[in-house]
């Protein structure tokens, strides 16, 4: 932070001070008066320090190159939004989601429920691909054992995949 | 199924109180999905996201709790339509305000709601009337899973249920419980309660969430924090903020009648009065005035069988839900004249409050 004290969300001096503990972390905000009554600071019902944090971690950074070859989302993009554009930018975006956490969350690993099913049929769908993939390269190369193996292998898993979803 | 049919089928909001409700209103559990391969809903191009709201009702109607439902378009329903369902809490003001390309799934009691392409791609979410915290989770942890067995959900092993918001991530479950605080509002105990909840990394909103007021003494009170603890611990810890929230409300009530019984007995025959004889009443004031009659139904003041009209007058006293009932239009300037018309027929049969030096708290809840 900057030496006469900066508003975190903009370049006015900061006049309003704020620390909160939150699960025994100090979380910390300068902000000018203008911005405090924007967001609410002032009446602590609607205020939401989160939302806050995460909007002052995104001002320092210099705008990175990086883009999401899924949806085309970038850094910028975040910036402007305060929302990502696909479920892929979480990766592409790693560097600069990790820290945010920390201030975000209670933790920065998920702890909770798992999609259990979802990922039982992601698993044999990318398991019958890659039969797929080994049938066709052993008929090119006329392994015809493996050829059969393969295919035999293909009908059992397309059986089971049948009874949770058709697609 | 139609919205106007919804409106008169008896629901979990409007028909459920009894003195287990008595401080906390209703409880209500929010998860948000996305699916696996699509732009989320703020950055997917149209055909994107109608693609993903046909994909999401199809799924949605073929779970069990969700067979016999209500299934629209945001862009089928009128703004009225809109406006009763926000006042129901069974959409968001956001989703109200939707480009074309979003829709709701409800079911007929209204307990399940499910919001399509709203700031994520669904919105699941469940209510129960009084503290239920874990029977909400139930419920909706198995809709949930019933849903996963059509939808690839986005989920990472570290980040979790990946949302548009990271501050989402994780469970992506936000629990809360509707409550009615009028002991603490009058002794002017809320701010240090909002304090000490947001300490405890628990949120204090007013009725209608993000940036309302919390008129007729009622406060939302939600998880903040998604990401680092199960469900369950979640439900742990906001379960414990509302038992000692309610505890505090109880012990003010008490402090309140020990210091001056003739005060809040005042208010609350004031009220009465009020409500029986006015010409116009605004939405905030129907409200605070409803709060302190539901008071006096905690403090046996007027009959427990009241509690259940009350909670339904909150609703109804919204303006939606009045221009409904009037079946036409009309100014905004009429809507008091309206609401003060409607409460008065309401509580002309409406019992004679009972003021004995005993009355006193019941310790419910």
């Amino acid at each position: 932070m900057a030496n006469p004290l900066k508003c975190d969300l903009c370049t006015k001096p900061a006049t309003v001070h704020l620390t909160q503990i939150v699960n025994n972390k100090v979380h910390k905000v300068d902000l000018c008066e203008e911005c405090a009554q924007a967001k609410g600071v002032t009446d602590p019902s609607g205020f939401s320090l989160a939302d806050l944090l995460l909007k002052a971690s995104l001002n320092p950074e210099a705008p990175s190159g990086l883009r999401c070859e899924s949806c085309g989302f970038t850094q910028a993009d975040f910036k402007k939004h305060g929302r990502f554009g696909c479920p892929s930018c979480y990766s592409v975006f790693k560097g600069m989601v990790e820290p945010m956490l920390d201030t975000m969350h209670k933790g920065t690993a998920h702890a909770g429920k798992v999609p259990q099913k979802a990922l039982a049929r992601k698993s044999l769908h990318d398991r019958i691909s890659k039969l797929e993939l080994d049938l066709s390269e052993a008929i090119k190369s006329e392994r015809y054992e493996d050829a059969a193996r393969c295919r035999d292998e293909i009908n059992q898993a397309k059986q089971s995949f049948g009874q949770t979803a058709e697609r | 199924m139609t919205i106007a049919s919804l409106i008169d089928t008896p629901s979990e909001l409007t028909d459920a109180a009894s003195s287990k409700t008595a401080i906390v209103l209703m409880t209500r559990i929010r998860l948000a999905r996305n699916l696996a391969n699509s732009p989320f809903p703020g950055w997917a191009k149209p055909a994107q996201r109608d693609a993903v709201l046909a994909a999401c009702r199809d799924a949605v109607q073929a779970t069990p709790p969700m067979k016999r439902c209500l299934s629209v378009s945001v862009a089928e329903l009128s703004e009225l339509e809109r406006q009763i369902l926000v006042e129901r809490h069974l959409i968001s003001r956001e989703l109200s305000d939707a480009k074309a390309g979003s829709g709701v799934v409800l079911n007929r009691d209204q307990t399940f709601s499910v919001m399509i392409n709203e700031e994520d791609h669904l919105r699941i979410q469940v209510l129960r009337s009084g503290f239920q915290l874990k029977k909400a989770w139930s419920a909706i942890n198995d809709l949930d899973t019933a849903l996963e067995e059509r939808l690839d959900y986005a989920y990472s092993p570290t980040l979790g249920y990946l949302t548009a918001c990271p501050t989402n991530l994780g469970t992506a479950m936000r629990a809360s419980a509707m409550m009615h605080l009028p002991a603490l509002v009058i002794a002017n105990q809320m701010e240090k309660v909002v304090r000490a909840v947001n300490q405890l990394g628990m949120v204090v909103r007013g009725l209608f969430g993000e940036g309302s007021d919390a008129s007729g003494s009622i406060f939302q009170i939600s998880n903040q924090t998604t990401l680092g603890e199960s469900e369950d611990e979640i439900i742990k810890r906001l379960g414990n903020v509302l038992s000692s929230i309610v505890e505090h409300e109880l012990n003010a009530r008490q402090k309140l009648l020990e210091a001056d019984a003739g005060k809040l007995h005042d208010k609350i025959g004031r009220a009465y009065g009020i409500l029986q004889n006015s010409h116009l009443l605004t939405s905030g004031e129907a409200m605070n005035l409803l709060s302190l009659i539901r008071l006096g139904v905690d403090l046996d003041i007027f009959p427990a069988t009241s509690r259940s009209v009350i909670d339904r007058l909150f609703i109804e006293a919204q303006p939606g839900h009045l221009q409904h009932a009037q079946k036409g239009r009309f100014e905004a300037g009429q809507r008091d004249l309206l609401r003060a018309t409607r409460l008065r027929a309401e509580f002309a049969n409406f019992a004679r409050p009972a003021f004995t030096l005993n009355n006193n708290n019941e310790g419910q809840n």
